[in-house]
């Protein structure tokens, strides 16, 4: 980590900024470039690399981190319903209320490691879901889900909180007099947040959210994650107290996740109970794993990928098939759709489940270490001397 | 003056005991090497200095401090550094981030949010452990991954890891355990070469040829207490020593 020189990093911050933002023109030819989706990929960018600040960096794996976003996804909701349809209170108080209830949530778990730890977070996220579902319905609205409505009339009377339900307040907005026309839209200072805006506020977000990534890992407080990692042990007769460090990291990485809750909102301003379900946690490993967890920009390509399967993949359908093979003879036509069409449409979790059996057992590391192997296959061919037969620090990534 | 003071401390395991009412004074600057046959206690007693194990009873003052109670990362921050039998370092780093780990430990004590500052801005750190792995004679491999250091290079690594705390007292454990006699040798020069420093240290060690090349005091443990304590010439020819290890003459 220390071989990480500073313009380095500046010069990784720098390419990173330049493909998230001209995401729109360059991922066009793959049929990935409209908002909704780059604003998914952004959104789960986010997810994965604060994910990645806890399991990458100290291998603490938790299996509970979808309940942040959905707390995130609520806070955001409520701050829309109550005060004002603008993002940036509703962004502001979901990191806020992400990182107290991962502040919670951490101090318990943090106490057991390795497999219980996993499991505790997970139980803590499986609480949060049923909660979400059956018994807090008045802050959370069940089944149906949280959703931004009309203003409430005028003159509501004194049994407003009875109505809270099926008529918003927005004290903010209404004191200030902003018109509305239907069910309201999100928005920045008057700037609707749908659309490529929407994926553009999403984007910078991303970009900060990498930026700050960066900078933990680099720090000493990364340094000592890092240790955590490595050998637990050792690092508490060094003088350490790991637990503080630890329930930081769970924090800063629960307050990522309540950021991609809050952008879901901004977005699209409903939140479900589902968005804390065991599989969305399960998901966020999966894209840290993919990518390669403890590397800079494995996790957000992991998460990239993962939407990207998820929206093109499963709008394959046979005749997208039957066109793309029209070029065969009429039989070899017929076995390619039937084969490939289970692959794609409702089947493209197969193909999901495929990739990441062979990157898992060919690369342990995620993309990334394919990506490293690639490189050092050209390195080798250009200078073969310089090659050192001990492994160099590599840890950190690009 | 002493340094480590152990009075009257008793440790059972279950019906069987450990360490009982066992004496000990560790002097200032001392090379103390504690030896004693298999299962006398010298384990169980280091690990009451390092807080792994509490003593049912007695105490154990450290700098005119109990160390009684106190988390491993507390009695470190103390001043006390740790060997292991087998070198504990972080497999996974570099040479340089593992010895500028304590390093940080030290500067910055047992937890300090810093988020913002790079590792690598730290010069003052940097540049101490560059200079701490230059004694060791690591410095050639700094950023090479620890995993595939041989075992006596991780145990210099770690003697380093210890070094660079500065530590008041530091204490051995084996640390020529399971060592080619080159790799003793080396470690036995090294040592040589800190004691210069004027670092109390506690040794436990099986190997005589160790011992005797290193050690100012020896203390001699045999079934969980000291049977006898003195410089090395005076142990070689107690006879308390040779029956606890050769067993009685009489057959």
């Amino acid at each position: 980590m220390l071989g990480k020189s500073a313009r380095s990093d500046w010069l990784l911050l720098i390419i990173f900024s330049i493909v998230v933002l001209t995401a729109p023109i360059t991922l066009a030819p793959i049929g990935a470039g409209y908002p909704d989706l780059l604003q998914k990929f952004a959104i789960f960018g986010i997810f994965a690399i604060g994910f990645n600040i806890l399991f990458g960096l100290t291998g603490y794996l938790s299996f509970g981190h979808a309940a942040f976003l959905g707390v995130g996804s609520y806070a955001s909701v409520w701050v829309f319903k109550l005060f004002t349809m603008n993002v940036i209170p509703a962004v502001l108080f979901s990191l806020i209320v992400a990182g107290v209830f991962a502040l919670v949530i951490g101090y318990v778990s943090l106490r057991r490691s390795g497999i219980y730890f996993s499991i505790i977070t997970l139980a803590f996220a499986q609480m949060s879901y049923n909660l979400a579902y059956s018994v807090l319905t008045p802050l959370t609205n069940g089944e149906t889900g949280l959703q931004v409505r009309h203003l409430a009339p005028v003159d509501r009377g004194p049994d407003y909180v009875l109505k809270l339900v099926n008529e918003d307040l927005r004290w903010v907005d209404q004191a200030l007099g902003i018109v509305e026309d239907g069910i309201p839209i999100t928005n920045l200072f008057g700037m609707k947040m749908s659309g490529y805006p929407g994926f553009y506020f999403s984007a910078v977000l991303l970009i900060i959210a990498f930026f700050i990534a960066l900078r933990i890992s680099r720090s000493n407080f990364g340094m000592m994650l890092r240790a955590i990692k490595s050998n637990q042990n050792r690092l508490n007769y060094t003088g350490i107290n790991t637990r503080p460090y630890l329930l930081a990291a769970f924090v800063i990485s629960g307050m990522y996740a309540g950021l991609a809750g809050s952008l879901m909102a901004v977005t699209d301003p409903l939140a479900g109970a589902e968005r804390m379900q065991w599989t969305a946690s399960g998901e966020i490993v999966l894209m840290t794993i993919l990518g390669g967890a403890g590397t800079m920009l494995g996790p957000f390509l992991g998460a990239a990928l993962i939407k990207y399967f998820e929206n093109i993949f499963s709008s394959i359908n046979e005749n997208i098939l039957q066109t793309t093979f029209s070029f065969l003879p009429e039989p070899l036509q017929e076995l390619f759709v039937t084969v490939t069409s289970l692959f794609v449409g409702p089947g493209w979790p197969l193909t999901m489940g495929l990739l990441f059996m062979l990157i898992v057992i060919f690369l342990p590391g995620g993309l990334m270490q394919g990506f490293s192997k690639i490189g050092g296959l050209f390195r080798r061919e250009k200078k073969p001397q310089s090659q050192s037969e001990k492994p160099q620090a590599q840890d950190g990534g690009p | 003056m002493a340094i480590l003071e152990v009075k009257d401390v008793n440790k059972n395991f279950g019906g069987l005991r450990a360490l009982h009412s066992l004496n000990l004074d560790v002097e200032e600057g001392s090379v103390h090497a504690i030896i004693g046959p298999n299962g006398a206690g010298k384990s169980t007693l280091l690990n009451c200095f390092v807080g792994r194990l509490t003593p049912d009873s007695g105490t154990v003052m450290f700098n005119g401090k109990s160390l009684l109670g106190l988390k491993p990362h507390q009695i470190n921050q103390a001043g006390v550094a740790r060997v292991f039998q087998t070198p504990e370092i972080f497999d996974d780093l570099s040479l340089l981030d593992n010895v500028v780990i304590p390093a940080l430990a030290k500067a910055d004590g047992a937890f300090k949010l810093n988020l913002w500052q790079a590792v690598r801005n730290r010069s003052e750190v940097r540049d101490e452990a560059e200079s701490i792995l230059e004694d060791v004679g690591l410095a050639d491999q700094k950023s090479t991954i620890c995993s595939s250091l041989s075992r006596g290079d991780k145990r210099r690594l770690e003697m380093a890891m210890c070094l660079i705390q500065h530590p008041k007292l530091l204490l051995l454990d084996e640390p020529t355990a399971g060592m080619s006699r080159y790799d003793t040798n080396n470690t036995i020069d090294l040592l040589k070469k800190i004691g210069e420093r004027g670092i109390t240290k506690i040794i436990i060690e099986h190997d005589m040829n160790v011992v005797f090349s290193l050690a100012t005091t020896i203390s001699v443990l045999a079934r969980g207490t000291i049977i006898a304590s003195g410089n090395p010439a005076d142990i070689k020819n107690d006879s308390r020593v040779k029956e606890a290890y050769l067993g009685s003459a009489e057959i």
